[in-house]
């Protein structure tokens, strides 16, 4: 993509979403409104781009959980987690015993470009999307949890119980294995993970969104110039997720 | 109402008559006293014989994606194309996507399309005895009742 790509793409979307609703006004007859130009599609996601997460380790601090909490309010998981609660994303303590230096970590779904969760998948319900973002169809799903044993970062949650009030752009239900979608739903709209988004709410602004494939956005800048790592790298599964100061 | 009449016009001579006439006439006293049982406890079907379900009426100004018979029939097929484009290739807020049916025809009453007996998508659902598994999932209100609940 073009230089400043994710910025003009938010900016096309926010003037289609506007024209749209522009249009949404016009009177057809007498009590008869042009209600699907009003809800203008999202366009169909594309190759050309890459999701990827940079996190900053050296800024995430050992207490704060904004990025947890924000993740089960966008998403609609509990806000207080029980043991079997499906659980997005989880904050992992590290410390290097010779040093005795610690850090705090968030890790969730690294969106492998070679993820295991989809080799596995029996019924072809874990998939992966044009741009990077590994989902679960829970439509296909059947609920056998192989994904969950395949996955080496321990990302996918499986739904126990019976769930109400979900979350209309977030559907969610029991017997489905589920995990982070990149908040695939604010993406879709030209949009940032909530998990981002607290982070920068709360001033640490450890966390990182962006496309991987285009050479001019933040993220890919900060890892040509930044030495980066990926979780498990020896596995090679190229994960889309990346952390400094590992 | 009058005894039922003889298919053959004229009526069968003797005793036979007779007997025909009184049947008959216990017949339409049971109908009648089940007609008139039938009307006070069922006020929705209004005498009918065949129930029917209670299709509520969508929002106000609104238009359909489609022609009500073409929504009748193909409804799942549409959903089902609309929900694979959603999920795989990122088209939300597509013509026949679940939120926008939601967004016209939750009930003004209980806000939702299926959660009292009488909401659009349980209504027809119950009278076709075909089970719908979507709102197991998927939000049966709209996004902004959602958001405007305590």
């Amino acid at each position: 993509m073009s230089s400043g790509s994710t910025e003009a793409l938010a900016g096309r979307r926010k003037f289609l979403g506007l024209a749209a609703a522009g249009a949404g006004g016009v009177l057809l007859a007498p009590g008869i409104h042009l209600i699907e130009v009003a809800q203008a599609a999202t366009p169909e996601v594309t190759s050309k781009v890459r999701w990827g997460l940079l996190i900053d380790t050296t800024k995430c601090s050992s207490g704060c959980s904004d990025c947890i909490s924000a993740c089960n309010a966008e998403n609609g998981l509990d806000p207080v987690p029980s043991p079997t609660s499906a659980q997005w994303i989880r904050k992992v303590e590290i410390k290097e015993i010779k040093t005795g230096r610690q850090a705090s970590v968030p890790v969730m779904c690294q969106h492998c470009a070679e993820p295991p969760c989809v080799d596995v998948c029996p019924t072809g319900a874990s998939f992966k999307r044009a741009d990077g973002i590994v989902l679960v169809d829970r439509h296909a799903c059947i609920g056998c949890r192989y994904c969950v044993m395949a996955c080496p970062y321990k990302a996918r949650s499986f739904v126990h119980e019976p769930l109400t009030n979900q979350k209309p752009d977030v559907p969610r239900g029991k017997g489905c294995v589920e995990g982070c979608t990149l908040c695939v739903q604010r993406i879709d709209r030209g949009g940032t993970p909530a998990c981002v988004e607290a982070c920068d709410k709360a001033g640490h602004h450890a966390m990182l969104f962006g496309n991987l494939n285009d050479p001019d956005s933040a993220i890919s800048k900060r890892v040509r110039e930044l030495a980066t790592r990926q979780l498990r790298a020896d596995l090679k599964l190229d994960p889309g997720v990346r952390y400094l100061g590992l | 109402m009058a005894p039922p009449r003889s298919a053959f016009g004229a009526s069968p001579p003797g005793g036979r008559h007779r007997r025909t006439g009184k049947a008959g006439s216990v017949v339409a006293a049971w109908v009648g006293v089940a007609s008139l049982a039938l009307g006070l406890a069922g006020g929705v079907d209004a005498g009918e014989r065949t129930p029917t379900p209670s299709i509520e009426k969508a929002a106000a100004g609104t238009q359909c994606v489609a022609a009500p018979d073409v929504m009748r029939r193909q409804h799942p097929q549409l959903l089902k194309h609309q929900r694979d484009a959603t999920v795989h290739r990122g088209v939300r807020q597509g013509r026949d996507s679940l939120q926008g049916c939601v967004g016209c025809h939750a009930s003004a009453t209980s806000g939702s399309v299926a959660q009292a007996k009488t909401d659009f998508c349980v209504s027809c659902h119950a009278y076709a005895a075909v089970q719908i598994d979507c709102f197991e999932c998927h939000a049966s209100r709209p996004a902004q009742a959602l958001a405007a609940r305590p």
